[in-house]
């Protein structure tokens, strides 16, 4: 690849300060007509909360404006049991490729890196095609360990179809994203009333697949892209159709996003994967939640081709430390990573305890990089 | 003061990548009984290097050792930043003038005798540019697997009438940078992964006393603090003048000169180039009064053309580092661990 010059570099056009002032004007005062505090929305994408913290974002959110991270990290959400499939799998011997954040996530009974440490082979790849070569190199069976929501699905379909070598299998714990917004929004105790969906995932879904969820919740969903001004123009518009009493769909990500979606991805996801209820992390059962390989590609499903046993990993007791860890909590928009006693201090990137601090789109894990929330906006501003 | 880390039962990589694990090994190790030369900066104050009085001048005296990855890569090689490392420690202590180094290179069996001799050749040329003379010397060969490759240790000794610590930082300083950052820790990553990566990532490896002179002598006493972004970058350094001092910082992203090249390579990588080391930079804390004499002076040198006024001390948030982000306003936190593979 080629890198830009300097000025091309330099003139991004989606992180324009002024423009983000003015955004941000325009937020605070669609925020104060709605005259209550606080306006709590939720996105749903390690990707957006990324964006937020690097570029200080909610240091020009309106107070009154709550903008939560719900379950939108993919590895956060790999549910024990999953994992614990992974680590039982290349404890009985068999090759793993996964990709490298998945190496640290905690199972029941210690991570694929520990499993890894303890003399089991598990190959960090980039993508699930550089798993498809690795197992064409390979004279024995290597299991691709998939995780990801839609837009990682799809890729793993793709290579499906393709045909990959008989010594390739994929052990599937990718995730769909839209059923669980339907779980957020009916938890109880939920305060959110409007999401900000991820850009990427929506490039394949298209926007409409969020209609039946607005017409049976009556809450707002705005597409949003990926850059700070995207990111703000997608709060305007959410914050605008909240105060407005307006449940609807709106796609401020238009450069990328349609209605339709991309229809040759969607066919192939689905000629692929049927979605299949299962536990999201922390969070609840979420129906259809999980994409699982359908019947007519069984013979390439792990799950059917070996025996995974994982009782076994049952015999060691959870970690005192597990037990205390209020990830989930924290994905779903209750609790945030200053109110867990563990954040910090016994949970760090290096030896995590939750997935959240694993996952360069874990909640925790970016505040820790970015150094949370603390109140910044008039540091200085009288200077000795 | 920050709760201090627990080092572990093992040392890792993280206790080299220049963060708190970093000083928390140093402090909980190697002070440990510590003396403090009488009247001098000794191995307590964790600067850049030590100063011992000597009649009515100091002598400065400092030591590293280094490691790299390639050897050699683009702008540089393991010879030419083992002299610069040095000088430029002395340097940061307010001694420019570098009375003499020493050289210690321990060879791993089978290495090519051609590469010890490009190596050696490299140490000659950029002490000469350093005005830097190497006066003894030491050669160790280890079996082979017993290291790997290369290691070089140099030492080196100056006098200097004031000494520049750094913990000078007061409310209302300014912090300087001279020039562009993470280019080193960039052109060392993407030789050693082999990234195929277009464009000009060159290491600034280079001696920078005679940069650091011009400076000190167009700002006297009113330089009140210097460091070198070396391993864990702006980030790091930032952290630990801050911390010493007492003070906050607020850093004007925008400010902070990045050449193209490493601007794309930052954000394709995703790291961040405030935590990437730099080997031929510094920052310096300047009083309010004397930051447009001491920008000319770095500006008008070879070394300081793309010189920056890039934060301000404050009062609030001591010890921490805010990002103005333009956009908005974050912390900057320290690397942990090596965000990089190591790179000095």
């Amino acid at each position: 690849m080629t890198l830009a010059s300097d000025e091309e570099v330099r003139e991004l056009k989606f992180r324009d300060p002024a423009q983000g002032k003015a955004l941000a004007e325009r937020l605070e005062r669609l925020t104060g007509e709605i005259g209550r505090a606080p306006v709590a929305v939720m996105h749903v994408c390690g990707s957006h909360e990324q964006a937020i913290a690097r570029f200080g974002l909610r240091h020009i959110l309106p107070r009154a404006l709550e903008v939560i991270m719900g379950p939108g990290c993919p590895v956060c959400i790999t549910d024990v049991p999953e994992v614990d499939e992974g680590v039982a799998l290349a404890q009985q011997g068999v090759r793993l490729a996964t990709y490298g954040d998945m190496l640290k996530v905690p199972g029941s009974a210690g991570s694929l890196a520990d499993a890894r440490a303890a003399g089991a082979r598990v190959d960090v790849v980039y993508s699930v095609s550089q798993a498809v070569e690795l197992a064409r190199e390979l004279d024995e069976e290597l299991v691709f360990f998939a995780t990801g929501f839609e837009t990682t699905a799809v890729a793993t379909a793709a290579e499906i179809l393709r045909g990959p070598p008989p010594n390739f299998s994929v052990l599937s714990a990718h995730k769909y994203i839209p059923p669980v917004m339907e779980i957020v929004a009916e938890m109880p105790e939920t305060r959110v009333e409007g999401f900000l969906a991820a850009g990427h995932a929506a490039t394949i879904t298209g926007w409409g697949v969020f209609e039946p969820f607005v017409a049976r919740h009556r809450l707002p969903v705005v597409v949003a892209g990926f850059e700070p001004l995207d990111i703000l123009a997608g709060l305007v518009r959410l914050v605008e159709l909240i105060r407005a009493g307006t449940p609807a769909v709106d796609n401020m990500y238009p450069r990328c996003v349609t209605r339709e979606g991309n229809l040759a991805a969607q066919a192939q996801l689905w000629r692929v994967f049927r979605p299949l209820g299962g536990r999201w992390r922390g969070i609840a059962h979420v129906p259809n939640g999980n994409l699982r390989l359908t019947d007519e590609w069984a013979h390439l499903d792990a799950r059917r081709r070996f025996r995974i046993d994982v009782s076994r990993l049952w015999d060691f007791a959870p970690a005192a430390l597990v037990q205390r860890c209020l990830c989930g909590e924290i994905m779903a928009g209750l609790k945030s990573p200053t109110d867990c006693p563990l954040f910090g201090r016994e949970c760090q990137p290096e030896a995590p305890v939750g997935a959240c601090m694993v996952s360069s789109e874990g909640t925790c894990r970016i505040w820790h990089t970015y150094g949370g929330h603390p109140e910044l906006r008039t540091a200085g501003e009288v200077r000795p | 003061m920050k709760a201090q880390l627990p080092i572990g039962e093992r040392i890792t990589l993280k206790h080299g990548a220049g963060g708190r694990a970093m000083r928390a090994l140093i402090e909980q190790v190697f002070l440990d009984g510590a003396e403090t030369p009488s009247g001098g900066i000794g191995l307590a104050a964790m600067d850049d290097g030590a100063a011992l009085r000597v009649g009515d001048r100091w002598l400065v005296l400092t030591t590293d050792s280094h490691v790299i990855h390639p050897l050699f890569f683009p702008g540089g090689d393991i010879g030419r930043l083992s002299v610069s490392g040095t000088v430029n420690d002395l340097a940061m202590m307010g001694a420019t003038e570098v009375l003499a180094l020493t050289c210690s290179v321990i060879v791993e069996d089978g290495f090519p005798a051609a590469q010890l001799e490009a190596v050696q050749a490299s140490i000659r040329a950029t002490s000469r540019e350093a005005a830097a003379p190497i006066v003894t010397g030491d050669t160790k060969v280890m079996g082979r697997g017993e290291l790997d490759g290369l290691v070089l240790n140099t030492a080196g000794v100056a006098f200097t009438d004031r000494v520049v610590p750094d913990s000078g930082l007061r409310p209302g300083d300014r912090i300087l940078v001279t020039g562009t950052l993470a280019d080193h820790g960039f052109a060392v990553l993407a030789a050693r992964h082999k990234l195929d990566l277009q464009g000009e990532l060159r290491s600034d490896v280079a001696p920078i006393n005679s940069l650091v002179r011009e400076a000190l002598a167009a700002g006297g006493a009113d330089v009140v603090a210097m460091k070198d972004p070396t391993r864990g970058g702006l980030a790091s350094a930032l952290h630990e003048m801050a911390e010493k001092s007492g003070v906050g910082v607020v850093l004007e992203e925008r400010r902070i000169p990045l050449t193209g090249p490493v601007r794309a390579a930052a954000e394709l990588l995703g790291i961040d180039p405030l935590h990437v080391a730099n080997e031929g930079k510094a920052v310096l804390g300047v009083r309010p009064d004397a930051v447009n004499r001491v920008l000319e002076a770095l500006r008008a040198h070879p070394l300081g053309r793309e010189a920056a006024v890039v934060g301000t001390c404050i009062t609030e948030h001591r010890g921490r580092i805010i990002l103005d982000t333009g956009l908005g306003r974050r912390l900057l936190t320290e690397p942990e661990g090596e965000p990089l593979p190591r790179i000095c």
